[in-house]
């Protein structure tokens, strides 16, 4: 089907071509600029075109796609790195160049590839959708291959040893081929069997968040902070550290030096929890700021959709996005540009919603082979102005599970990361709580109060020193504040770039106990008459 | 494609620096525009929106004489681009790039679309290659390396003319002694300066034209006044950037690019948005400023397996001395890190005055150290900013209780802070090496430190 356009206005497209369905990828002009329908207008459609328009001229061809926006799953995505619509980039730079040239199509997957194939189910098993007919091997993990189809059916052959990836793996008694490649529309969640609870804690290495704010398996933090408070080096040591399977990172309208960088370190580093390279566990979305708008608003739900995916095969899968607030003002450009009614701040009306319905797509599942799978979100969100009140944090905040709010006053005193421990809050902590118990230490519920209760003890007494200056305090509060200290400055800051940058949950506990036997054996000294100073 | 020009006479509307045309045939989005008065002034423009035969054209410049009747406007069927040469070094343009500076245009050896493409996240290379600006405070503290962007948050009145004009004297990659750097001991390299003024006044300009005259290497101008057409704030910055990257990665050149004054690029973006009827965002710029400015800002960088860098120094003055105004906000998100001026320094005859505590170098890490600067760098960065940071904690208590109702560690730190002010920071426009500031910042550690035990 092709139709030609007959409108253009910055990215958007209107075009003439009868037969399109919402959301259906389209091509546009000679250099096949991609793009996707977003309204029927009688004779018209309009289309969001998703690179630079500029040069593309009236009555050029429109060529219908016949599906909706899509990703390309199989194996190969690990240690893969794409652009928001998942064209391979280090494809594009050896085929193309250090400069991205617009409308070039590229396929994520390199289909040539030959793989092995080992089966798990043979001639005549009974298979149901989305039950594993085999794995090939992907670095150090098993990618499984399930069965698609609507009902159970009968095999009547399967691959076993080299396969290629677009050939068929196995074969139903009915003809329908199993391949090892499917496609997935992105803005549609993957099915599962059912849905299950958050469970067990995730190990960032961050003091702070396993300790005080913890995430949990299939849960969502959110991560808010001005600039200069280190979002992008917390979100990264949590990329690199945390104990996830795999983990999918987007760079969504973010620094292209900062993503550069991120993927030489990447390349280097080693995975301390299986000394494997540290690629062969992530896949990287970047869609840096200066890439076209559009595809940055897409590239959340394209990554989304690969760490789905992997979910589905059983393992735990952490999905970093740096930061949602790119999306949304990516959302707020296309929404202007079709010059919708906006809401608040210049903000879709539906940002609340598609924001929620995305978060939704993490957590714990049955996946329809049976397996135990869960997709976990850490989301940065760049509130304007530090301004914690501005829509797209407050929509995250509903949504999310775990508020870890990035402090600029910490952040100048040079504390990283820069969590503040009064306004942040974790929901799991009691999914939590009772793994750290059992596998650390008994102590940890108290640890966690006592240091709570100094820490606020130390703001009371900061605004009352400030009155009458610290020699006017007593010695036992004075204390408080030498303990709240070093809880400070010897706990709660983790320097990114050291061997502390990891803390594994054995040390936390350790270095908190420490701080606060100290500070039970000065205050017992304390009442036995002894001067601070002396302690 | 037509690969021709059209003539239209067949206005429809005019309004501002917005034009309607009627009946026009396969115009092309962004598609250069003439536009001939009917006193015969040539005007540019561009196509902004095409609906169906009706073109919607932009005017660069005084719309005032321009009629319905006798108007034409010439569809050139071109898009913007920049005519790059070698020869552009030691030329002044005007934001239309046309030569303002006597001589005649050049040759060009290539054109280039001005809005430039974007690098491969993959193709960049980590900027990591230290820049000595001659200022203890940047290159102590908030060093700077090739391929940044970092920009200048200036307040009005405050000397940050100086600041830029200090570090275009001064730039240069530099090999600290005996650290194993490529360059061999005391080698140093120049910058070639691209200087992007953006609606200054002739005081600026004057200023800035001397500064750059002294440059040996060699520089280039895109100047934009006050009183130049608004639509050129827009285009000055972009023509710079493209012959930055022309000079960098064409001619493997190391390209510092000065663009001032930011804040008007951004009041020339509303204005023209709401020139356009677009819906207003905060403080009634437009919502898409972010990516408008990212797609400036992003152009620095350094690229694998290529010679050349571009290294992007933008002033911004914050407007009402507010950090959060969308501006410096939006400038903040997009470049790797800030150098805030501060109003107080400069009141107590500190230059540079730039507030150390809310400025900051994100690449700084990896730009630092042995085999970069020094071995000790790091270790003495940190330990001035940590005492800095509580003596400038300690002055608002201070302030309450008065330095008799504070411990004697305290008012060291107090002390510390002064000193940290008076003889680091304050340096005149004097240049120091990486060493001199090093060591004087060791020293004054020393004093203090020694003092406590």
């Amino acid at each position: 089907m092709t139709g030609k356009v007959v409108g253009i206005s910055g990215s958007t497209v209107y075009v003439d071509l009868k037969g399109l369905k919402l959301l259906e990828r389209v091509y546009v002009g000679h250099r096949m600029l991609a793009g996707e329908v977003v309204r029927l207008d009688g004779e018209r459609a309009i289309v969001q075109v998703y690179e630079d328009t500029r040069g593309l001229g009236m009555n050029e061809p429109v060529k219908a796609g016949g599906a909706p926006l899509t990703v390309r799953l199989g194996p190969g995505l690990l240690s893969g790195m794409f652009d928001g619509l998942q064209r391979p980039l280090e494809k594009l730079r050896d085929e193309t160049g250090p400069f991205i040239r617009i409308g070039k199509d590229m396929r994520a997957l390199d289909c040539s590839a030959v793989r092995r194939f080992v089966p798990l189910k043979r001639k005549g098993d009974e298979v149901a959708p989305g039950e594993n007919i085999g794995f090939v091997e992907e670095g150090a993990f098993r990618h499984f291959i399930a069965a698609g189809g609507r009902s159970q059916k009968r095999l009547s052959w399967t691959a076993d040893g080299e396969i290629s990836l677009e050939g068929p793996v196995g074969v139903f008694e009915d003809g329908e081929i199993i391949t090892a490649c499917s496609e997935w529309p992105v803005r549609v969640q993957r099915p599962c069997r059912r849905r299950l609870p958050v469970s067990g804690p995730i190990v960032t290495g961050q003091r702070s968040i396993d300790f005080l704010f913890p995430l949990a398996r299939g849960g969502t933090a959110v991560l808010p902070g001005g600039f200069g408070t280190g979002k992008t080096i917390l979100e990264q040591s949590i990329a690199k550290l945390a104990d996830a399977d795999i983990v999918v990172y987007v760079g969504c309208g973010e620094r292209g030096n900062e993503m550069a960088e991120m993927i030489e370190e990447f390349l280097d580093l080693k995975d301390h929890w299986t000394g494997r390279p540290l690629m062969e566990r992530t896949i990287l979305v970047v869609n840096t700021s200066n890439m076209p708008v559009a595809a940055r608003e897409a590239s959340i739900y394209t990554a989304v959709t690969m760490a789905e995916y992997y979910r589905d095969m059983g393992y735990h899968v952490l999905f970093l996005a740096d930061s949602l607030s790119r999306w949304a003002e990516a959302l707020r450009e296309i929404s202007s540009s079709l010059e919708e009614m906006p809401g608040e701040e210049g903000y879709p009306t539906y940002l609340a919603s598609r924001l929620s319905s995305f978060i939704q797509r993490a957590g714990v599942v049955e996946t329809l082979s049976g397996a135990t799978g869960s997709l976990s979100m850490v989301l940065s969100v760049s509130p304007p102005g530090a301004d914690f009140t501005e829509p797209v944090t407050q929509a995250c905040l509903r949504a999310g599970g775990a508020f870890l709010m990035l402090d600029t006053s910490l952040a100048h005193k040079r504390h990283f990361p820069a969590i503040n421990w009064f306004q942040s809050y974790s929901l799991y902590s009691k999914d939590t709580i009772e793994v750290y118990i059992e596998k650390v230490s008994a102590r940890w519920g108290t640890l966690m109060q006592r240091c709570r209760e100094l820490l606020q003890k130390e703001q009371t007494l900061l605004e009352v020193s400030e009155i009458v200056g610290i020699e006017g305090l007593q010695d036992a509060d004075r204390l408080v504040m030498r303990v709240a200290g070093m809880i400070r400055t010897e706990f709660l800051a983790q320097n990114a770039y050291t061997e502390d940058a990891f803390s594994p949950p054995e040390k936390t506990c350790a270095v908190i106990t420490r701080i606060l036997d100290y500070y039970d054996d000065a205050s017992g000294r304390l009442k036995q008459g002894k001067g601070l100073e002396e302690i | 494609m037509r690969l021709s020009e059209h003539r239209y006479r067949t206005i429809s509307s005019l309004e501002g620096p917005l034009l309607f045309v009627r009946e026009v045939f396969a115009a092309r989005i962004g598609e250069v525009i003439r536009i001939v008065a009917p006193d015969g002034r040539e005007l540019a423009g561009e196509v902004l929106r095409i609906e169906g035969e009706t073109v919607l054209v932009e005017v660069y410049g005084e719309t005032r004489g321009l009629d319905a009747e006798s108007t034409s406007v010439i569809f050139t069927d071109a898009l913007r681009s920049a005519p790059l040469s070698s020869e552009l070094l030691g030329r002044t343009f005007n934001g239309s790039f046309r030569p303002i500076d006597g001589a005649p245009m050049f040759v060009p050896e290539k054109r280039s679309p001005i809005g430039g493409c974007p690098i491969n996240p993959s193709a960049r290379a980590r900027p990591q290659e230290f820049i000595e600006t001659g200022f203890s405070v940047i290159d102590g503290l908030n060093t700077l390396v090739k391929g940044q962007k970092l920009p200048v948050f200036s307040c009005a009145g405050l000397p940050s003319k100086e600041l830029v004009a200090g570090i275009l004297r001064n730039a240069r990659t530099v090999s600290a002694s005996g650290s194993g750097h490529p360059l061999l001991p005391g080698a140093e390299a120049a910058f070639v300066v691209v200087f992007c003024a953006v609606g200054v006044t002739f005081q600026e300009y004057h200023f800035y034209m001397k500064v750059l005259e002294e440059i040996r290497t060699g520089f280039v101008a895109f100047v934009n006044m006050a009183d130049d057409p608004v639509m050129e704030r827009l285009l000055a910055p972009r023509f710079g950037l493209t012959a930055a990257e022309f000079l960098a990665f064409g001619c493997g050149m190391d390209v510092l690019v000065v663009m001032t004054d930011m804040t008007n690029y951004c009041d020339a973006l509303r204005e023209i948005s709401t020139a356009r009827e677009e819906l207003p965002g905060r403080r009634g710029y437009p919502g898409y400023m972010y990516s408008d400015l990212a797609s400036l800002y992003e152009r620095a960088g350094r690229i694998r397996g290529m010679k050349g860098s571009v290294t992007l120094l933008p002033v911004v003055t914050m407007p009402e001395d507010d950090i959060t105004h969308p501006i410096p906000d939006l400038t903040g998100y997009i470049t790797e890190g800030q150098l805030v001026m501060s109003r107080e320094l400069h009141q107590m005859n500190i230059f540079p005055p730039v507030d150390v505590l809310p400025s900051l170098s994100r690449l700084m890490q990896k730009g630092i150290g042995e085999g970069r600067t020094r071995r000790d760098h790091r270790e003495i960065s940190n330990s001035l900013y940590r005492l800095y940071a509580k003596g400038r904690d300690l002055r608002k208590i201070e302030a309450i209780v008065g330095r008799d109702g504070m411990t004697k560690g305290d008012v060291l730190m107090l002390d510390f802070a002064d000193a940290f002010e008076r003889e680091f920071v304050n340096q005149g426009t004097r240049g120091r090496t990486i060493d001199e500031t090093l060591d004087l910042g060791a020293a004054v550690l020393k004093r203090f430190q020694s003092g406590k035990a």
